[in-house]
């Protein structure tokens, strides 16, 4: 293995070698990137939410906003990050089971899972998570609804802003609306292998 | 007469196979445009200093290679080296020997469809299976794919539909949101058994040994989120000098491959898990693969390495259009694939040297590249190879005729007085092979004449005279046979 090491690195040298000039690394100005339909007048939340429903994402605002979406889909059944569930469990009436726990040997006995966002980007309508804001990685993706908690001051306006902002995390994952393909016949379908419902919620 | 490989292929293709290339690249192209127009000021600018953080990368390999080696080492990731398909597949086989582990799930990659390392794999008793839902239909079809980002756009819902009921996927049923969810069934209990994931990567930045990976579906996530060791084979040129420069990059990528902003799961992976995490894996490979790009670095065509596999040049280009991706006998296909096959085959170069010679030279496929690669250029420097190491080519037409008549002025000029005969020979029955394999799907235009210096006098304008459109209401009309 190290021979194929040397062998590369060597065949990458003598392939340069006869440069007589490398081309140099360019500079560039965030300014190129910026979109122009961005409107700068409005908050983050409010673009956010913009955004994210242009992706088929659904942002709610407080725990009685959500709790009423779950009743409406007769999702009961689901599992919560220990860490939010004081924060929520007023809101949950009689009736729902939510786990604190993720037990992946019954992946499909979760009909919601809900965790923490670790920011967002405003623009694109992505959620972003990180491996120590998501307790767990097989609740934020397994059941059909995902919901992000998210805090207001955690909203980046653009991509250039979020990426050069990246937490020293060694998963990070920038989300932008559920799971989808359009591999048959460039049909749209949401919910492949990860959640058909991507919720954004936002708590004071 | 016999045609060209790619004009053989595209005469054979099945009616309802080209229609639904023609329509998902023709989707995919406008959709780019739309998106990439809308949103910037000036997105072609943005694509011409992508194109050179990508040229700068390829011609410092030798510096961004151990760079980014150490940054990954220093993240907890251990790297592996590989010359050769061979060495690649045999690093991956290596790993999953020493850990026992029997069972694999695969995000899409291209470098692992290079090394047919899924074949290698299943010949020496891994499972290993495709979780793309393109990808896994290729697999049980035993396909292969025909496109970079829609593996299986030349097939439709009932092809699709037949494979499901034979592979015991549930009753012949072609509804998509059926067989989405049937795949999605199957293939969870898939990654939850799995003892590794292999991926690929899309960009890796130097700065912070950053693996970025794209999928709309989210399974590369899943494959992060059961698997315990995580593989990735990392074409040595996929570096990305800057973090920001990721910024730019991704910003390119889903516009150009499917209109997207962004993709849907767009991953930042650094090592593996930390140690709060339950899920996820609890180990890292990369593998660095050459496998013939040390030669393309070597050759006149280095700008090829540039390409980000986003697709679009396959989109925009009427040859692919028509003969699909398969025409292309190799991994990648469409004019991305004319220039690199050639290249990554090495001494088997004269197997493909007809690929370069598919395209009209439009220069479509450069202005879709968003790093702005002179695909064009590379073609024509590939056929010029062909040509010194003398490569025949058959089904091209016999140019000795032409040569005559375009090296003798008096002949050429006997030629355009007598030309307008043409216009009154059945020239569908003349003997000429080359012209009736032309005419097969094809018919000449009528021969006008015409005197092009007469015509250029008088379109002559006073400088500084706005320049009138040909033809346009003030210009003199353009002779009928220029053009």
């Amino acid at each position: 293995m190290s021979a194929d090491r040397e062998a590369i690195l060597s065949r990458v040298r003598g392939a340069l070698a006869p440069l007589h000039q490398r081309a140099s690394l360019p500079d560039w100005d965030n300014e190129l990137i910026h979109m122009r339909t961005l409107r700068g007048d409005v908050d983050a939340w409010t673009l956010f939410q913009a955004r994210m429903k242009l992706v088929n994402g659904l942002p709610l605002e407080g725990a009685p906003a959500l709790v009423a979406w779950l009743v409406q889909n007769n999702w009961t059944h689901g599992y919560c990050d220990p860490l939010l569930w004081p924060r929520l469990q007023s809101a949950f009436p009689a009736g729902f089971t939510v786990e604190t726990t993720f037990d992946r040997t019954r992946v499909d006995d979760y009909q919601f899972g809900i965790t923490r966002a670790a920011g967002a980007v405003a623009e694109t309508g992505t959620l972003i998570f990180t491996d120590a804001a998501t307790s767990s990685r097989l609740a934020a993706l397994t059941p059909w609804a995902h919901i992000a908690v998210l805090d207001r001051a955690q909203i980046h306006l653009d991509l250039q802003h979020a990426v050069t902002q990246l937490a020293d995390d060694p998963n990070i994952i920038f989300c932008t609306g559920p799971s989808k393909t359009a591999d048959v016949e460039g049909i749209l379908i949401e919910g492949v292998h990860g959640p058909g419902q991507q919720v954004a919620l936002l708590l004071e | 007469m016999k045609f060209q490989a790619i004009d053989q292929f595209a005469a054979n293709l099945k009616p309802s196979t080209q229609a639904a290339v023609y329509d998902g690249s023709k989707k995919g192209y406008d959709a780019r445009t739309k998106t990439l127009f809308d949103h910037f000021e000036d997105p072609n600018r943005l694509r011409v200093v992508a194109g050179e953080i990508k040229q700068h990368v390829v011609e410092n390999l030798d510096t961004y290679l151990p760079q980014v080696e150490a940054k990954l080492q220093a993240n907890g990731v251990i790297v592996h080296w590989a010359a050769t398909a061979e060495a690649a597949n045999q690093a991956v086989l290596d790993i999953m020997r020493a850990r026992n582990a029997k069972k694999m799930v695969k995000s899409k990659t291209m470098v692992s469809e290079e090394t047919e390392l899924g074949h290698f794999l299943e010949k020496n008793g891994v499972e290993c299976v495709e979780t793309d839902l393109g990808e896994f239909i290729i697999q049980i079809d035993g396909d292969h794919p025909s496109h970079l980002v829609k593996p299986i756009i030349h097939k439709n819902r009932r092809d699709i539909a037949v494979s499901f009921e034979k592979h015991g996927l549930g009753a012949y049923n072609d509804d998509p949101q059926t067989i989405t969810q049937r795949a999605r069934v199957h293939l969870r209990k898939k990654y939850l058994e799995a003892d590794v994931a292999l991926t690929g990567a899309n960009f890796i930045s130097a700065e912070s040994g950053r693996l970025v990976l794209v999928t709309n579906e989210g399974n590369s996530r899943f494959c992060l989120a059961a698997a315990k060791t995580h593989i990735a084979m990392v074409g040595i040129e996929k570096i990305l000098p800057r973090d920001r420069d990721l910024a730019l990059l991704l910003n390119l990528l889903a516009r150009s491959a499917t209109g997207q902003q962004l993709t849907v799961y767009t991953e930042f992976i650094t090592g593996p898990k930390s140690a709060a995490q339950p899920d996820g894996p609890e180990e890292m490979h990369v593998i660095f693969v050459d496998n013939g790009r040390t030669d393309v670095l070597a050759s006149e065509c280095r700008e090829i390495l540039r390409c980000i596999r986003c697709g679009a040049c396959l989109n925009v280009c009427p040859v692919y259009r028509q003969a699909s991706g398969h025409a292309y006998r190799s991994v990648y296909p469409g004019p991305v694939g004319a220039v690199l096959t050639p290249l990554l085959a090495g001494k088997n170069f004269p197997a493909f040297a007809d690929l370069p010679k598919a395209s009209s030279l439009c220069g479509a496929c450069n202005e879709v590249c968003p790093v702005n690669i002179p695909i064009p250029d590379l073609l024509l420097r590939l056929r010029d190879k062909g040509k010194q190491a003398h490569v025949p080519s058959p089904g091209m037409p016999p140019m000795g005729p032409w040569a005559l008549l375009a090296s003798q002025p008096t002949v050429w000029k006997a030629a355009l007085v007598g030309g307008k005969i043409i216009n009154h020979l059945p020239t569908k029955l003349l003997p000429i092979p080359a012209l009736r394999a032309w005419e097969n799907k094809r018919s000449l235009p009528e021969w006008k004449g015409g005197d092009f210096r007469k015509w250029m006098k008088g379109r002559a304008r006073p400088l500084g005279a706005p320049n009138v459109s040909r033809g346009g209401p003030s210009g003199p009309a353009l002779p009928g046979n220029i053009l």
